[in-house]
């Protein structure tokens, strides 16, 4: 199991409606279905992961986020969830609107650039950061809209948005000691929780 | 013709004709007293009844889907590729059920079948029938074979539009409903080209206003010329281009009218071929059901209100060079689905041969059926197991 899934289910309420964005194999919706009786649906467009998702009795629906949610109505689901996911689209301020439009809440999971590893590797070699957790080359991947947890912060101010809740954690998930101290410097994946500030903060 | 017939094959099979003598009240007001239903099955009932699979046809279809009749057919059942035993609709673990729907021309009372009353053949006097009298026909289909509850409804094109009705008008008795290559009602250009297609069977000097059968005529310029029209619809442009592109039949031009261009030769041999098989009368009154068909329009034209009662798990699938039914037209359906947080999986198939996809054995579309009915097999089984040991 993905350890980043690990810490969003607790973030998740019981019997609520999920739509998952890019939601890959549908792993995480259906642990979610089991474990918290959530309904919802999945979206998706790569075809191996759509057949992975129906293998598992998941609920996807082929659609490509980067398009828009216009087809799904405002607030039709308790929270909106997307790993992984916001550095590959091409207009993730946009999309970022649309699930707080559609959805009550979201939550967002993104690799950090910030990271001390992508800022040692600019600056002692200068070149585009490419490791075990950022594999691609610049020319090659699909990840064209990386950010770091301040730029992140940045435009959920802008749009006055309210962060419930942000966990930052190192390459193996682990929420320490030392990634909160120095979170966009240390943390290789932040997960955040969101609301817009109008909707009022749940209890 | 099959020389041996494939392992994954249902093998030969031949259908039986199922007569009901209660009166069925149709859309338009009439009744029909009686009537009789041609009907095909594969595969075995289970204890519980819950392995049934109720199979769909759309335009010129019928109840033969799968097998062979005899060892001298040339070709098996229409939908041979997602039906048998290891495909994805599995007879190892299904009981299939296929019918030619009322109006039909291949056994079930419909034009070319002789009207009780007078013995005669119905011709134009069979009434036009609807999707939901379809479906009001098949209900009586289950309660004959005992299905309290469909494991499942699967149909393309109008057969898709019959599945759907299923689940707003008898919610309790199908689990899951597959809707492919369908639409939630007919576009306007949809209706023309029927239009054109009724229009080209109607101004055939040998229709006679449909009693073409006690003339001993059939219009066959007429009925070969609707399919033409229709056949170019199911067809993409890429698929047209791909199959036959500008190749001529000869290597000089002739100045003339012939059919110069392969294209042209293939049409007409569709044409002729499909004049020899289907009726003319059969061929008004099924577009008129897809033209009428509108289950929002029950419902203040809002298809979220007409599938709010809906339980069936929902599979939509869409084909994206289709263009006589879009993938579009299958996202209204998804779209209000999710929106009547109706359980759905959406696919868009990136396949090259129009509308007639569905039918074909494309890996992407044959697998997902395949893994999506796997569920369901899985689930009649466990219904089974339990009614078993309760």
């Amino acid at each position: 199991m993905r350890r980043d899934f690990a810490l969003i289910k607790p973030w998740v309420r019981p019997s609520s409606r999920i739509l998952d964005l890019a939601c890959g194999d549908g792993t995480l919706l259906s642990e979610l279905k089991k474990e918290k009786d959530v309904r919802g649906y999945g979206l998706e467009i790569n075809p191996d992961k759509i057949h992975k998702c129906i293998e598992q009795g998941v609920n996807v629906i082929e659609q490509d986020i980067d398009q828009g949610l216009q087809n799904f109505d405002t607030n039709s689901f308790d929270t909106v969830i997307m790993t992984s996911a916001l550095q590959a689209l091409h207009n993730p301020d946009k999309v970022l609107d649309e699930m707080l439009r559609v959805g009550k809440e979201c939550i967002v999971t993104f690799p950090n650039f910030g990271h001390w590893r992508c800022r040692l590797h600019l600056s002692t070699r200068g070149r585009m950061p490419v490791s075990e957790f950022m594999p691609y080359s610049w020319f090659d991947t699909p990840n064209i809209h990386f950010c770091t947890f301040k730029d992140f912060e940045d435009l959920c101010h802008t749009k006055n948005l309210l962060v419930l809740k942000r966990l930052v954690t190192d390459h193996s998930h682990q929420n320490s000691a030392l990634t909160k101290l120095a979170p966009n410097l240390l943390g290789e994946i932040a997960i955040y929780h969101l609301c817009r500030k109008t909707s009022g903060i749940r209890s | 013709m099959p020389e041996i017939i494939p392992e994954d094959s249902v093998g030969l099979v031949s259908p039986q004709t199922i007569p009901f003598s209660d009166p069925l009240t149709l859309s338009c007001g009439r009744t029909l007293d009686k009537y009789d239903l041609r009907v095909e099955t594969y595969g075995q009932l289970n204890e519980s009844f819950s392995n049934a699979v109720l199979i769909c046809h759309a335009l010129s279809g019928d109840h033969h889907a799968a097998g062979y009749h005899s060892m001298d057919d040339r070709k098996p059942g229409w939908w041979d590729s997602s039906i048998g035993p290891g495909k994805p609709i599995d007879t190892n673990h299904f009981f299939v059920v296929c019918l030619n729907n009322l109006g039909g021309c291949h056994g079930s009372s419909g034009p070319v079948e002789a009207n009780p009353e007078t013995g005669k053949p119905w011709g134009p006097d069979f009434p036009v029938v609807t999707v939901d009298d379809w479906v009001e026909s098949q209900v009586r289909l289950a309660d004959h074979l005992g299905i309290q509850q469909w494991a499942a409804i699967v149909g393309g094109s109008l057969g898709g539009m019959q599945v759907l009705e299923w689940t707003i008008r008898y919610p309790d008795r199908v689990r899951h409903a597959a809707v492919i290559a369908s639409a939630p009602k007919l576009s306007a250009q949809n209706i023309a080209f029927n239009e054109v297609a009724r229009q080209a069977i109607m101004s055939d000097s040998e229709f006679h206003g449909g009693r073409y059968q006690e003339k001993g005529t059939i219009p066959s310029k007429g009925i070969g010329l609707a399919r033409m029209v229709g056949h170019i619809t199911y067809l993409s442009d890429e698929a047209m281009k791909a199959k036959f592109g500008r190749e001529l039949k000869k290597e000089y031009l002739s100045f003339d009218y012939d059919a110069e261009f392969q294209v042209e030769s293939y049409l007409r041999y569709q044409a002729q071929e499909f004049s020899k098989r289907f009726d003319a009368n059969s061929y008004l009154l099924m577009t008129r059901a897809l033209d009428y068909y509108d289950p929002a329009s029950r419902y203040n034209h809002n298809l979220v209100e007409a599938l709010s009662e809906a339980k069936a798990r929902f599979l939509v699938i869409s084909f994206t060079t289709d263009w006589r039914f879009s993938p579009e037209r299958s996202e209204e359906i998804v779209d209000a689905l999710h929106a009547a947080r109706k359980e759905v999986t959406y696919l868009k198939v990136d396949a090259p041969q129009g509308h007639d996809a569905f039918l074909m054995d494309i890996p992407r579309y044959t697998s997902a059926l395949k893994a999506w009915m796997k569920h369901v097999a899985h689930e009649s089984q466990q219904i089974n197991e339990a009614g078993v040991q309760s």
